[in-house]
């Protein structure tokens, strides 16, 4: 199993008393699946995704990636499964604005130690980025931003996938021919996809879809 | 009468720049360890032409109207000041006595002035009276007579960084003494000084002036005057006037100006044969009549002088408003012409204006 | 409306009391820096306008006796003769064991201006006290500190009219104290003469008439210590000007989205900008006040030494003791709010201008494109060039402040561009992520650091520079000290009369006598001195020459030359073999140039006897004197000729005393470049804070992508430090240069003489660790939060909205 999830809560405080947004959360992903996430806005999608790439830590329960648990790792370790077993594309990009495409691409690649040349010109290729290299993310558009992002990600070849709302900020032909090329790369490289989405329509091209409601999985 | 001046010395040691609340100068002050003035002392001279060094303050005043051969009217003042810290005499330093001379020369458009200090029990200043010279530094008012008749014959001499003048003094007449023989009440709470005067002076000499020399004759009137507490506290200042009628009569007369009463006034007129009448408190009645602004104060340099008992009822005015004497305590003092009941010229002395 | 939005913008500070702090220590410290340096400024010029009004009896012309003392006689005939002179004797007094130096007055006669008595103090003087047993005296109020417990001084009352260590008081009082009664040291001359007088010569013929001591011009002899004074103010102002700058944006960019909700609310742009002015008016007076408080402390405790200098330099007589000048205080308070304004001005206009719908996410409020990189340093050359132009542009001290303001200024506007390069160059040449992002991500925080390391850049550019000038100057000195020094004692004969008796005891008793007689001449047509030295080995040895012809002691020794100080040389651009006016008629070629540190004026040496010759009345009054005993001599000296005929320095003492003006010279110098360090660093101190929170959504996605926070905040310090050690190390040069300019330029212009320039590296290293450790005191704050920072902080930065 890829991804395990078992029984998780988390809350937030919020004012004077706890905001309660997960409440006992179980999921699982096996290699070469795809998951989507459906659910309301302010469902916990997100906050359930950040758990599970190791950004922050569930109050109760426990999460096994890719066979190791996540539950009382410290900091370094954390940085490590992030970095050597997850890929990140975030609902924002969120692209390194000091480097440039290129630099941004290799950049977790590098820092996980396997950095593949070749690999990144293919990626790049695929991803149409090829004349964007020299370019800052700041000079580029939305649409651009997020092909680099997914690049960034897939860069790394990650054992998991997770994918933030990738259509929020495209319009629907380009989201649609950027998820394709992304399932594609995915099934390429027999990782997990785990998809945050709020469209029904992104969420039934993958194979799995469970819908985040009342802090439940349904 | 320019004790304010004198006591100033005092004051000027300390550097005081400021008028005391308490009386002009700081005069009104208790005359602690001095003697005081009493009636009925009788006078002896030579001795009292000399100083009185247990008294406070003390002067020889000279006054002069005078006519220069260019027809012009002129004054001089001439003044040695003598101011105890102590009523004690001793040789150098140490010694309380303080000296200061005071040089005034009025032309109708000019006023010039010039101030002497000097400690005393050094040599640089004193009244000597074998035979009488009082003098500072190179300032000197000496007897030619002898002793017993000092100031029959007399010459004046000082000497300013712009002008000097030197004159001879002859006395017509005699000795005055003003007040109750001598004995000059300065207020109705009976302050007093000794006071006599020498107003029958023919004075000649030569006046040294930027635009050259001129010659000089006319008529002089010598004060001498020694207290240890002429003023009452709130009195702030007097007007003064010493005139010589035409007829050959004078008149010497003050008011004392008080901030809490009516101003205390004091005459004598003396006949030509040299004879005074004193006239006590009221009986002059000096009105002023036209103000000058002069160095920032309003100053009335003319004025309305009434004896009626004496049918005397004049105007004087200054023969140049501006005779400032901007010295280290400064007061107004400067000739007059008379116009009126009688005709003549004078001197008149202003103190304790302030400036506005 | 107005209220509520005054409250909205002010509940921000109750909620950031930090920045509050930040903000207030900004103003507070440029307004200190600032103020201190005015301060003493103020002060120093204050009392020379003093000294001109109460001059002291040296300041008026005299008449001497030349036998020592005028008897009261005298002094007597004069004053009847028509002369206004007041008497002075003054006499050296023991107190304790305490030397003091006892002048007497005659209060009544003496021009006010030699009296030290202030209107404040008349109401508190006897006049009866002052001039009987035992008198008064009016002294320093340090003086009287240091003579607190001898009791055979009169009363003494503080005066601060006074200089150190003299005690002024009535003659009567004062000749009995130095036992020296109906006798005065001299007679001082009223500048105002009655018409006429006697003849001087009919009352005492033995009466010299001196003119008044000549008093340099104070004011133009301090301008240039002033002028340097003042450079560090601008200097502080600049560097202040950027703390305030930071925290004013750092405030501004906080409450962005404040501002956007106030403006959607309906509050219209000018009533916020009006509110903003008022919040910043208000501000900068707390902060001023603070700031004059911080000034007024400092100041104080820099002004001993400033008064030391000036002294030392140029006797100026400057009380060690501030006093509080209201203007002083309202001109440093006009200052902060100046400051404030200025440094807001951007802040302001990027609010008015800011369009209601505008993204309330934080932007770098500093981002500078590279074309404007590129034109600041443009500017920035142009600056330098304009500086270095105006060596032959302009004249005298103006040419070499001009010339350090365009270095300085130059060269800070030349460091972002520099720096840009160099990081550049890091990350091309760095393979792996985490150091292509770190010189990378260094270089994009470039523009929001850079006006804290171009204030970075001028302290530290400034030390080395001033370190490197008081280096070479103390080396300098200090040989020129060994060599100008050459003789065991140095003796004046106060009375001419035993002169001769002197020289003919000392005959045997010593190894070489070396007598030196000076006359004041016009040198070139302006005053100077001329000594006349005899021809001997410890010259040839040991005189500082600096350059001369073959032979120049033999050609001295014959009379047929003269050697000129270097200032001489400076200012009437002469060379040796030039000839050179000693006076009407009296010209001479130039033999050589020597070197005469510390003195202002012209100075020319010929031989003795030519001097001699041409003044044959001029009697010998100073010796150096060869001895291998000079302490067993000075003893044997004071025993033979009395306490008061001579006066004798060792050279040991005149070192000593010349090492430690020198030292105080340079203390200030010293303190306020640290002070203006620390400023610098305050300043990035700032500029971090005011970055670490626009730094979040730049660190987030490198925190996600799987780097620790420890290792984040690693890199900050790091990058803090890299910083720091690059710009040291562009301010190495422009330090250097600056040091150049301040000896072979503003030195030559202020003091005439020109000083070889010595470097420190030793120095430098220190300083680098100064730098980096304000690099790391100012990084460490952010870092440490950063390192705080929860997960969830950086989470909101990936949440859609913000």
């Amino acid at each position: 199993m890829l991804v395990e999830a078992i029984d998780i809560h988390k809350s937030y405080r919020a004012g004077d008393g706890q905001l309660s947004v997960l409440n006992g959360v179980s999921l699982e992903l096996g290699e070469g699946e795809t998951l989507a996430l459906t659910g309301e806005s302010g469902s916990g999608k997100s906050t359930l995704l950040h758990l599970l790439a190791a950004l922050d830590t569930p109050d109760e329960g426990s999460i096994i990636l890719d066979d190791k648990p996540l539950i009382g790792l410290d900091d370094v370790r954390r940085a490590e499964i992030r970095r050597q077993t997850i890929g990140l594309v975030f609902q924002q990009f969120n692209l390194i604005p000091a480097l440039d495409v290129d630099a941004n691409i290799a950049f977790q690649a590098k820092l996980a130690g396997r950095h593949d040349t070749t690999w990144q010109k293919e990626l790049v290729g695929r991803l149409g980025l090829t004349e964007l290299l020299s370019r800052y993310p700041e000079q580029l558009s939305g649409g651009q931003q997020q092909r680099v992002a997914i690049g960034r990600a897939l860069a790394v070849r990650p054992r998991v996938l997770m994918v933030d709302e990738p259509t929020g900020n495209l319009d629907e032909a380009s989201a649609d021919a950027v998820m394709g090329l992304l399932l594609d790369l995915v099934s390429e490289t027999n990782a997990g996809l785990l998809m945050v989405t709020h469209s029904t329509l992104l969420a039934g091209r993958l194979s799995r879809c469970q819908h985040l409601s009342g802090g439940r999985l349904e | 009468m320019n004790a304010n001046v004198l006591s100033g010395l005092v004051m000027l040691l300390a550097c005081s720049a400021t008028v005391h609340a308490q009386g002009f100068a700081g005069l009104g002050t208790e005359a602690e360890g001095f003697t005081v003035p009493t009636p009925d002392r009788k006078f002896e001279f030579p001795q009292d032409h000399g100083a009185h060094p247990t008294y406070r303050i003390e002067w020889w005043y000279l006054t002069s109207n005078l006519k220069g051969d260019d027809g012009r009217n002129y004054g001089i003042q001439w003044t040695l000041f003598r101011s105890a810290l102590a009523p004690t005499e001793q040789d150098g330093w140490q010694n309380p006595q303080l000296w200061m001379g005071h040089a005034g020369l009025t032309t109708p458009d000019k006023h010039f002035h010039a101030e002497r200090l000097a400690r005393g029990g050094i040599g640089q200043a004193g009244v000597s009276i074998e035979p009488f010279t009082a003098f500072i530094d190179d300032w000197s008012l000496k007897s030619l007579s002898p002793a017993d008749d000092a100031f029959d014959n007399l010459s004046v001499t000082a000497t300013g960084s712009d002008f000097s003048y030197r004159l001879s003094l002859k006395a017509t007449g005699p000795l005055v003494l003003q007040g109750d023989q001598g004995y000059s009440v300065k207020s109705s709470a009976g302050q007093a000084s000794y006071y006599y005067s020498q107003p029958f002076l023919e004075v000649s000499g030569t006046l040294k002036l930027p635009d050259g020399e001129v010659s000089v004759s006319g008529q002089g009137w010598l004060d001498r005057e020694w207290s240890s507490q002429p003023l009452s506290e709130t009195q702030t200042g007097w007007d003064w006037v010493s005139l010589h009628f035409d007829s050959g009569e004078k008149l010497m007369g003050f008011r004392l100006r008080d901030r809490q009463a009516d101003p205390f006034t004091s005459a004598t007129w003396i006949g030509s044969d040299g004879t005074p009448f004193p006239l006590s408190d009221g009986k002059l009645i000096l009105t002023p009549l036209a103000q000058s602004k002069v160095e920032g104060r309003s100053v009335p340099t003319s004025w309305r002088v009434e004896v009626p008992e004496k049918s005397i009822d004049v105007q004087i005015a200054a023969v140049n408003p501006q005779s400032w004497m901007s010295v280290s305590f400064p007061y107004w003092e400067g000739p007059v012409s008379i116009k009126g009941s009688h005709s003549g010229v004078g001197y008149l002395e202003m103190t304790g204006y302030r400036p506005e | 409306m107005r209220r509520v939005a005054l409250l909205a913008l002010l509940a921000h500070w109750r909620r950031r009391p930090g920045q509050l702090a930040t903000l207030l220590i900004g103003i507070a410290l440029a307004t200190a820096l600032w103020s201190a340096v005015q301060a003493i400024n103020v002060e120093a010029r204050a009392s020379y306008d003093r000294a001109a009004t109460v001059l002291g009896p040296d300041r008026y012309e005299t008449l001497s006796d030349p036998s020592g003392a005028i008897a009261l006689e005298t002094f007597i005939a004069l004053r009847r003769g028509g002369w206004l002179v007041s008497p002075v004797l003054q006499g050296r007094f023991v107190s304790g064991d305490i030397p003091v130096q006892i002048v007497g007055l005659e209060m009544l006669t003496a021009p006010s201006g030699a009296v030290p008595i202030t209107p404040a103090s008349e109401g508190e003087i006897n006049p009866l006290e002052m001039i009987s047993s035992p008198g008064l005296g009016f002294a320093a109020p340090e003086t009287i500190a240091l003579l607190e417990s001898s009791d055979n001084l009169p009363p003494l009352q503080p005066n601060e009219f006074v200089p150190p260590s003299q005690i002024v008081m009535d003659i009567g009082i004062a000749e009995r104290l130095l036992d020296r009664q109906g006798q005065m040291s001299f007679l001082m001359v009223l500048p105002e003469q009655p018409l006429k007088q006697t003849a001087l010569s009919e009352i005492s013929p033995d009466l010299v008439l001196n003119s008044a001591e000549q008093q340099a011009d104070l004011a133009r002899l301090t301008n240039s210590f002033h002028l340097n004074l003042t450079a560090f103010g601008m200097l502080s102002f600049v560097v202040g000007l950027f703390i305030v700058h930071g925290a004013i944006g750092l405030a501004f960019e906080q409450r962005r989205g404040t501002f956007r909700t106030l403006r959607a609310l309906g509050l219209p742009a000018r009533d916020l900008m009006l509110i903003l002015v008022i919040e910043l008016l208000v501000l900068a007076m707390l902060a001023g006040a603070i700031g004059i408080a911080i000034g007024y402390a400092i100041a104080g405790a820099l002004l001993p030494d400033v008064a030391a200098t000036l002294d030392g330099l140029y006797g100026a007589q400057v009380p060690g003791i501030l006093s509080f000048s209201p203007a002083w205080a309202l001109a440093a308070l006009a200052f902060a709010i100046f400051g404030a304004l200025v440094a807001a001005g951007q802040g302001l206009w990027r609010v008015q201008s800011m369009p209601l719908l505008a993204s309330a996410q934080s932007r770098a409020w500093a981002t500078v494109s590279a074309v404007s990189l590129r034109r600041q340093a443009m500017v920035g050359a142009i600056l330098i060039v304009a500086g270095i132009a105006s060596i032959w542009l302009f004249d005298g001290l103006l040419a070499g402040f001009a010339l350090l303001a365009g270095l300085l200024l130059g060269s800070a506007l030349l460091l972002p561009a520099a720096l840009a390069t160099v990081l550049s160059i890091g990350a091309s040449t760095s393979r792996n992520a985490e150091g292509q992002w770190f010189w990378a991500d260094t270089r994009q925080q470039l523009p929001g650091l850079s006006l804290a390391l171009m204030a970075l850049l001028l302290a530290l550019a400034a030390n080395i520079g001033v370190s490197t000038m008081v280096g070479s100057f103390r080396l300098t000195f200090t040989g020129w000290l060994d060599q100008r020094l050459a003789s065991e004692l140095y003796v004046t004969v106060t009375n001419a009369a035993e002169s001769d008796r002197f020289e003919t005891w000392l005959n045997g008793r010593v190894d070489a006598v070396l007598p030196i007689i000076s006359v004041d001449s016009e040198i070139e047509g302006i005053t100077g001195e001329i000594y006349g030295v005899v021809d001997h080995e410890t010259y040839r040895e040991n005189w500082p020459i600096l350059v001369s012809r073959q032979g120049v002691w033999d050609d001295l020794a014959t009379g047929n030359s003269a050697l000129i100080n270097e200032q001489l040389a400076y200012r009437e651009d002469l060379s040796v073999g030039d000839p050179v006016s000693l006076g009407p008629g009296w010209t001479l070629p130039v033999a050589g140039i020597y070197s005469d540190y510390g003195n202002p004026t012209g100075q020319v040496m010929v031989s003795l006897e030519l001097l001699e010759s041409r003044y044959p009345d001029r009697p010998r009054l100073s010796f150096g004197l060869r001895t291998d005993e000079p302490e067993a001599l000075a003893a044997t000296l004071r025993d033979e000729f009395g306490p008061d005929a001579l006066r004798i320095v060792d050279q040991a003492t005149i070192k000593n005393f010349s090492l430690r003006v020198f030292e105080r010279t340079f203390t200030v110098t010293t303190a306020l470049n640290v002070l203006t360090l620390s400023v610098a660093a305050f300043a990035m101190l700032t500029a971090l804070l005011t970055l670490a929170n626009l730094r979040l959504p730049q660190l987030a996605p490198v925190w996600a992508l799987g780097m620790t926070r420890k290792r984040l905040m690693q890199l900050e310090l790091l990058r803090s430090l890299a910083l720091a050690a690059l710009t040291f190390i562009f301010a190495v040069p422009v330090g250097l240069a600056l040091a150049w300019s301040l000896l072979a330029v503003v030195n030559v212009e202020a003091f005439g003489w020109r000083l070889p320039m010595h470097v420190f590296p030793t120095q430098w290293l220190v300083l680098l660790l100064l730098a980096l450790a304000a690099a790391l005191i100012a990084a460490a704050l952010p870092a440490r939060r950063l390192a705080r920072t929860g997960p969830a902080s950086f989470l909101k930065v990936f949440a859609v909205e913000r």
